[in-house]
């Protein structure tokens, strides 16, 4: 780590997400020591001050949630990084944040669950916590990189969209995303497109903090600018203040699941790999995706014509996308370290139009790409 | 300048949800009067509160306000005052919001002896869900969820609050309320983390359940309990049975987190990282 930019560095995935939210013009972390996260608080204590950044340990994953949201509204673009039952205990605060509009991104280092799991082992068991884990009407905007080099590029776009659409953003990582090494370069900062949070273009007197642009996003004035107004968990009004009005409740909830669903496209990223004419599709994300990049290889070898869709936008879901794919295939199989969570999303999205299976493997245990292979050519068969 | 207190309001989120009686609005008028004493730009005020009828202070004042999750008004104010150490930031919470589910936060926030003022505003009892004792119910007392007579020992947040690190400690009441103006504006005014615990009355919740059924009579009650700090030392143990002190309990001087962390990027900045 001895320079910040510019370099081909041996990353790890978790220093990557250091470098990247660096990148993106993060200065704040708040955040509580957790296997197999803890890197990233590691990496920000050290490179955050030298930057002028700000680090705080927090008492506990809640307050560390809390923080970064605070932190976001007084000007620094802020970040967090856990794993499954530090997200859990975030649930709380990441509903504020949605609710408020908050810009900021938690970084979920997942291991296998339930409760305390399997800390030093992989799991994808958090796709569905990511999307509803918190309570009531809501969106989110989830990314899942599946190499070292995707962690730095998506932590810079998780920053980036947090600030665009005013909104919190998750990176899901992984065990073996967050702790392998692999080549990246890094960019130049001039090389990194950098978003801002719209600032109000009217005067403090007329500034509404939750009045929508054309784009359903509010421009959003940071504590000590001279705009004073108020931020409540309630349901509030344009002003921020607490509603029970019905038309404004319906309106206000509306808008903050719409201004991320009519922007979908904006915020989906794929890759498509080998789909040209293939019969077979799977549909992977995170380190997953790389068993599934080796089991289309190893498919094709064998004269099969298998597919890969690479999720690196999981939530919102892109089913145009997928359904677009079940239109041109015969089967599709989502494998997954966890016992089929994306696969629901796919189905959905699919609607009849092709055959969806899952593979799944739950025991801390990466999914290797024969065993996809092999998934694949027990379909084969059963046709 | 002197002002009215009207000039640090938001007139439009008026009506205010409390009740007739209730001390909340004493508190908020002994807030703005210390603000107003010590001249504050409100531009650089920033309030934060937890869940609870006092926390919903911060809807009603004209400063950059934050109504946030119960308890949590702590780690909040927190990443605010780290993030821009230039605005004075308050916190206000009640009993339960304080001392229950936020009671970790509250001694962190000490520990860390960060430069925010707490004002816990301590009815006794969680009055905005109907009634249910909390960690500052006195024992013996009585509470939709302690029907029969609370059996927890109540906190002593002057203790706690103290023996956490904090820099500057009082308790005052919505009864005395000259003094009242005067402890937190010696809060608002500490470098470090500075705490103000003010009894107050909950004629509905609080005293409903406990004998006390107007808000005169619970007034009278605060009145009648509270014993300065000076003639609390010379009570016997039988004597201070029912009554609590008032006062100022702690004011010294030493080192502030937002300081301390400038002098870490100092350091930061001044060596190579890894060397």
């Amino acid at each position: 780590m001895s320079k910040l930019k510019g370099d081909i560095e041996l990353l790890q995935g978790n220093e990557a997400c250091v470098r990247g939210a660096l990148l993106a013009g993060v200065r704040f972390f708040a955040g509580y020591p957790i296997t197999p996260s803890s890197e990233i608080a590691e990496g920000m204590a050290r490179l955050l001050p030298r930057l002028g950044g700000k680090f705080l340990q927090m008492e506990d994953e809640i307050a560390s949630m809390a923080a970064v949201i605070g932190a976001s509204i007084a000007g620094l673009k802020s970040i967090t990084a856990t794993s499954g039952p530090g997200f859990t205990l975030k649930q709380e605060n990441l509903g504020f944040a949605i609710l408020n509009e908050i810009p900021c991104v938690i970084v979920d280092a997942q291991r296998g669950g339930p409760s305390t799991g399997l800390p030093t082992a992989p799991a994808q068991g958090d796709m569905m916590q990511a999307r509803w884990g918190t309570h009531g009407d809501h969106s989110i905007i989830a990314l899942a990189p599946s190499t070292v080099n995707e962690v730095l590029f998506l932590t810079i776009r998780a920053v980036n969209l947090s600030e665009k659409y005013r909104t919190p953003v998750i990176l899901l990582l992984d065990e073996v995303i967050a702790h392998m090494r692999e080549k990246v370069r890094l960019p130049l900062p001039e090389e990194v497109e950098i978003i801002n949070r719209k600032k109000p273009t009217v005067s403090p007197e007329e500034y509404l903090p939750f009045k929508p642009e054309q784009d359903g996003v509010p421009p959003m004035a940071n504590f000590g600018e001279g705009y004073r107004y108020h931020f409540t968990g309630l349901i509030h009004n344009q002003k921020g203040l607490p509603t029970t009005d019905p038309q404004e409740i319906d309106s206000l909830i509306r808008r903050i699941n719409d201004k991320i669903q009519a922007n979908i496209k904006d915020i989906t990223f794929l890759e498509n790999y080998s789909l040209d004419e293939a019969r077979i599709a799977l549909v992977a994300y995170g380190s997953v995706a790389r068993a599934a990049e080796g089991a289309v290889k190893l498919a094709r070898e064998k004269g099969l014509k298998v597919g890969l869709l690479k999720l690196l936008t999981v939530w919102p879901f892109p089913s145009e996308e997928v359904n677009r794919l079940a239109q041109q295939v015969d089967l599709i199989v989502v494998p997954e370290m966890n016992l089929g969570q994306m696969v629901l999303a796919v189905e959905r999205a699919v609607g009849g139009k092709c055959k969806v299976v899952s593979y799944s493997r739950v025991d801390g245990e990466l999914i290797t790409p024969l065993e996809i292979l092999e998934k694949v050519e027990e379909e084969i068969i059963k046709k | 300048m002197k002002r009215d207190i009207e000039y640090y309001l938001r007139r439009e989120a008026f009506p205010h949800i409390w009740c007739a009686g209730c001390g909340n609005g004493i508190v908020l008028g002994a807030i703005l009067r210390a603000i107003d004493d010590l001249q504050w730009d409100k531009n650089e005020i920033a309030m934060i509160s937890g869940i609870g009828c006092s926390s919903r202070i911060t809807g009603y004042v004209d400063f950059c306000t934050m109504n946030t999750t119960h308890g949590r008004a702590l780690p909040f104010a927190t990443g605010i005052k780290m993030a821009n150490p230039e605005m004075k930031v308050i916190v206000v919470m009640g009993d339960g919001d304080c001392s229950a589910i936020g009671g970790n936060h509250f001694i962190h926030a000490a520990r860390r002896n960060i430069d925010l003022t707490a004002i816990i505003v301590n009815n006794m009892i969680y009055g905005m869900t109907g009634g249910q004792y909390s960690p500052l119910t006195p024992s013996g007392r009585f509470g939709t969820t302690a029907p029969y007579g609370n059996i927890d020992q109540s906190f002593d947040l002057v203790k706690l609050a103290t023996a956490a690190g904090a820099s500057y400690v009082a308790r005052g009441t919505v009864y005395h309320i000259r003094p009242l103006i005067s402890l937190i504006k010696k809060a608002f005014n500490k470098k470090g983390f500075s705490v103000v615990e003010i009894i107050s009355d909950c004629p509905i919740s609080y005293g409903k359940m406990n004998r006390m059924q107007s808000a005169p009579e619970m007034l009278k009650w605060i009145r009648d309990s509270a014993v300065s700090s000076k003639v609390w030392e010379n009570l016997s143990e039988e004597e201070k049975k029912d009554k609590y002190v008032i006062g100022e309990f702690l004011d010294v001087e030493k080192p502030e987190y937002t300081e301390l962390y400038a002098m870490v990027v100092e350091r930061a900045q001044k060596l190579e990282v890894g060397k």
